[in-house]
């Protein structure tokens, strides 16, 4: 068991050093490289260079913000896989300022955040969950008295690096789905002069943002990442790709309603509303909570959690995904997926797909630098 | 004495945004401010959407009480719908939603509120045999050797002189409120990280039915997870013995570690059974049907009032007489500042009438917090485990009267000790006792039931929209780990008209009402409360740790004229 700030890591020790005072044998050691190496798809042979990075680091900074969201985020981290050697992901990092667990509060917690943030200028790994609302001068979320563009505008500037966790921070989330009441934003909407890493989802899988920590550490730069700021060892395919229930819908096996024979028989869930066709998430690969389950493997239809504004595109969620006339029903839902199914609503157009498969092409090209603007979607006519 | 302004922003360890002003003179509050410093917006998000949807949209809520927004959306369309789950569907809901109770109450009490009681540097100095002799006494829990305890405070030793204090950093170490012997405090510190790697273990329950936590799915009518013995997709032999020891855990966990921890610790603060107590008056909506929802009789826990905290009475319950106010709140009605207005009618229009940021003091400001004062035929009323707990008690509930009087007994106190923070911290643990054991008999009657032949979990009659009336109405209540909660729905030609909630951190976090009443917050910070040093506000924290806040939950508005959402199309 490691939780992750019980034990200390003094500013001399490296890694290795630090494991071995605690008693974590080099086997271990190994064993948690080669999966951390596995995840982020290096593949085996990863395992040395996961090994020698993690060993020969020193413990950098995370200041974690939370900002207008529900916490889920944060709870989605304390239930990280590997139990007790994935505990080790957050045991990597001083946790300096983290609402939900720090001791301290109102003056003493903003104390700690300035401290922080002065003694490790330039170097500390800034994390946010939480949009940000932007309407009426930003008054919808404040902490000490501040808004919250104030504090993240502040705790950027200082950041060596920017990783936004969750749906809010992402792209602003239920809030921000229409009318958007609070205007609410995603950090990439107000931090423009630094690159912002996406780890998409409602809430993200906790292993995504561990690996993704790991990853910085081991290469000293955020992982790759698709036209969304999204990492592709995680985001990189569909979930329709890698669907188990992929074989059903290939033969046409269909759930037509919530609990008949073909549910109960666990075929394809598209005829109930699955999103999967059109988002792009690791969830049959990774699957939750100590590998669980997930989502489909519960019987229940894909929502499309990790793709920005899905509360209006991809909803009503229990609505068949728009059929495009004219292809084969195989070939429709790939034309879709590649068009991120910009709208789950009748009235898809030529020109939509056309855009969409742009934006496919986009994602794709991984050295292609992360759009700092996703463009709002526009309401329908 | 002068007096003193002080001003605990953020308020931490708890869910969301919470600003806690109060008035501090010789060593006491003497008033109190509750401020929500979030809003989101959400209902009005609600409007214009496919109420089988709106679970969904609401579960977002909040994300440590992942479940209970969520279950409260379902029951309010499928009570609009006129729709009646099977009886699968309500068993693998209350064990859904006594879990997140089991391991929500614990989470609480480790990694939430136990650093207000328990020093975690003044573990250092204890003798580790001597927890193991403490431990050994409460508890027959395995971990409690000597040789586990040194290991324990070893790691703390090291991370203390590393110097990188984390989370830790700033804590209130060594104020004189701390009661706690270094042994007890060692045994709570081992405990904490324990709960951590428990937490994570149960909570699969939620994602073997649900398929992810947090925010697991639900549906209007019952359950999507299938039920089929024969298929390795499906709720199967394989996952109904995952669940089963998962409970198992769960139970042993509660009572082994987390219910002999309380009652350890309490014994060393029984002066807080005196302090803390506010408000007069209990509500409890009831939780957790027998069968269907609307069978009120059938609840688990009871639904009622308790007035003036006169426990041989218990009142009903109407949602009929509640109503929201706005005259302390940053909103404006269309009847004015200080008229309430019943959930069916409610209509929120936000309007921020605070000072500039960044903010010095909003105690001066007639308007200071995003949450409404929620109020039930004119009073405020306090919600959650205490609520319950008098209800259950004063209804002559036998598992609760067994519990309260097994509390009193231990500690050696009288009734009046209940209305206390203490009481508070004590009822959390009673219910969660309670619920760990009733697991138990909901997965015995799923299991009977599947035995039996009936593996339904989903009621697909009203299903279609076409099957719906062309306006109707719905109220879902749930009595969620923080309190009562209540969803109001109104649908027009299958669309959303109106949403609204009320929830239980808007009754505790309440403003001041047009009478000048308290919420729960501020009612109990000013019940016969210490604050030593207004610099480390340790007393603030207990008291209003001991309520568990939950601030996104709490604020909330709607678009009273239902606009259509506008939805989206490609360019």
């Amino acid at each position: 068991m490691y939780f992750p700030t019980s034990h200390p890591w003094t500013e001399e020790e490296t890694l290795g050093q630090h494991l071995e005072t605690r008693g974590v044998k080099r086997r271990e050691f190994l064993e948690f490289c080669g999966q951390m190496a596995l995840i982020l798809g290096l593949g085996s042979a990863g395992t040395p260079k996961v090994a020698s990075a993690l060993q020969t680091q020193r413990r950098p900074t995370v200041i974690w913000l939370q900002l207008q969201e529900c916490t889920g985020c944060v709870e989605s981290v304390l239930r990280t896989a590997e139990p007790s050697i994935g505990d080790l992901v957050l045991d990597l990092v001083s946790l300096d300022y983290q609402h939900t667990l720090m001791a301290g509060a109102g003056h003493a917690a903003e104390q700690a955040l300035q401290a922080s943030m002065r003694d490790n200028a330039g170097q500390y790994v800034l994390i946010v969950t939480g949009s940000i609302p932007l309407a009426e001068n930003g008054i919808y979320t404040t902490i000490g008295g501040r808004t919250a563009k104030e504090i993240i505008e502040e705790a950027a500037r200082g950041a060596a690096a920017v990783i936004a966790v969750g749906a809010c921070a992402h792209w602003g989330s239920v809030q921000a789905a229409r009318p958007n009441p609070t205007g609410a934003v995603g950090v990439r909407q107000v931090i423009r002069d630094k690159p912002v890493l996406n780890i998409a989802g409602c809430p993200p899988i906790g292993d995504v943002i561990t690996a993704t920590i790991v990853h910085y550490l081991t290469f000293g730069r955020l992982p790759a990442a698709d036209a969304e700021g999204r990492p592709l060892f995680a985001y990189g395919a569909r979930i329709h790709d890698q669907c188990p229930r992929r074989a059903n819908f290939d033969a046409g096996q269909f759930v037509e309603e919530f609990d008949d024979d073909a549910a109960r028989r666990g075929y394809c869930l598209y005829k109930v509303g699955c999103k999967g066709p059109a988002t792009f998430s690791p969830c049959p690969i990774f699957q939750w909570n100590t590998r669980t389950s997930w989502p489909i493997g519960a019987g229940h239809p894909c929502i499309g959690c990790t793709e920005p504004f899905f509360w209006d595109t991809m909803s009503p969620f229990y609505e068949r995904m728009p059929d495009v006339g004219g292809f084969g029903i195989e070939r429709r839902i790939d034309l879709i997926g590649a068009g991120l199914a910009l709208t789950a609503a009748a009235g898809v157009t030529a020109h939509a797909l056309a855009t969409g498969l742009h934006q496919i092409r986009r994602r794709r090209n991984p050295t292609e630098t992360p759009g700092k603007d996703a463009p709002p979607p526009e309401p329908k006519a | 004495m002068a007096v003193t302004k002080v001003v605990v922003d953020p308020i931490t360890r708890i869910e969301g945004h919470l600003r806690i002003e109060v008035q501090e003179e010789n060593g006491r509050i003497r008033d109190a401010w509750a401020t929500s410093t979030q809003f989101r917006g959400i209902e009005q998000v609600m409007v214009g959407r496919d109420p089988r949807d709106a679970w969904a949209f609401t579960q977002r809520i909040c994300g440590v009480c992942t479940v209970v927004h969520a279950v409260a959306s379902c029951r309010a369309v499928e009570d609009a719908l006129d729709i009646t789950i099977p009886p699968n569907a309500n068993l693998i809901r209350n064990l859904i939603h006594g879990m997140q109770f089991v391991q929500d109450h614990v989470i609480h009490f480790y990694h939430l509120h136990a650093l207000d009681w328990v020093d975690v540097v003044s573990a250092l100095s204890a003798n580790p045999e001597g927890t193991a002799g403490i431990a050994r006494r409460i508890s027959p829990w395995p971990n409690n050797s000597a040789t586990y305890f040194k290991e324990v405070q070893d790691r703390i030793r090291r991370f203390v002189s590393g110097g990188q204090l984390g989370i830790f950093t700033n804590g209130y170490w060594g104020h004189p409120a701390y009661k706690l012997p270094p042994e007890v405090n060692l045994l709570a510190v081992a405990h904490y990280l324990e709960a951590l790697d428990w937490q994570r273990d149960v909570i699969r329950l939620h994602t073997v039915f649900g398929g992810k936590n947090p925010h697991p799915n639900f549906l209007v009518g019952g359950m999507a997870s299938a039920i089929n013995l024969d298929d390795a997709a499906t709720i199967n032999t394989e996952r109904l013995t995952d669940i089963r020891d998962m409970i198992t855990r769960a139970q042993r966990f509660v009572e082994q570690v987390y219910w002999p921890d309380l009652m350890a610790i309490a014994g060393f603060y029984k002066d807080w059974a005196a302090i803390g107590g506010g408000l007069r008056n209990y509500l409890a909506c009831g939780e957790f049907p027998d069968g269907d929802v609307r069978q009120i009789d059938t609840m688990y826990f009871p639904r009622g009032i308790i007035l003036d905290r006169d426990l041989t009475r218990v009142h009903p319950y109407d949602p009929e007489l509640i109503k929201e106010y706005i005259s302390s709140s940053w909103y404006e009605y269309s009847v004015g500042d200080q008229e309430g207005l019943h959930p069916y009618q409610g209509e929120t229009q936000a309007r921020y009438s605070g000072p500039p940021t960044p903010w010095t003091y909003l105690q001066d400001h007639p308007k200071y917090t995003w949450m409404k004062a929620p109020r039930y035929d004119g009073r405020p009323m306090e919600v959650g485990p205490l609520a319950r707990m008098l209800v259950a008690y004063a209804s002559g509930h036998d598992d609760a009267r067994e519990m309260v009087a097994e509390v009193l007994n231990r500690l050696e106190v009288g009734p009046a000790a209940l209305f206390s923070t203490l009481g508070r911290v004590a009822a959390r643990g009673m219910e969660t006792v309670l619920l760990a054991r009733r697991m138990n008999v909901w997965y015995d009657q799923l299991v009977g039931r599947i035995r039996g032949g009936d593996v339904a979990t989903f009621s697909g009659e009203k299903w279609e929209p076409k099957t719906w009336p062309a306006t109707c109405q719905g109220y879902g209540f749930l009595d969620a780990p923080r309190g009562a909660l209540g969803h109001w729905v109104q649908i027009a030609n299958g669309k959303i008209s109106r949403y609204q909630c009320v929830v239980p951190s808007t009754w505790n976090c309440s403003p001041r009402d047009p009478q000048g009443q308290m919420g729960a917050y501020e009612a109990s910070l000013v019940d016969n409360h210490p604050l030593l040093r207004p610099e480390q506000p340790l007393e603030i924290l207990r008291t209003i740790h001991s309520f568990d806040p939950c601030m996104a939950c709490g604020v909330h508005v709607l678009d009273a004229h239902g606009t259509e959402v506008t939805r989206v199309k490609v360019q």
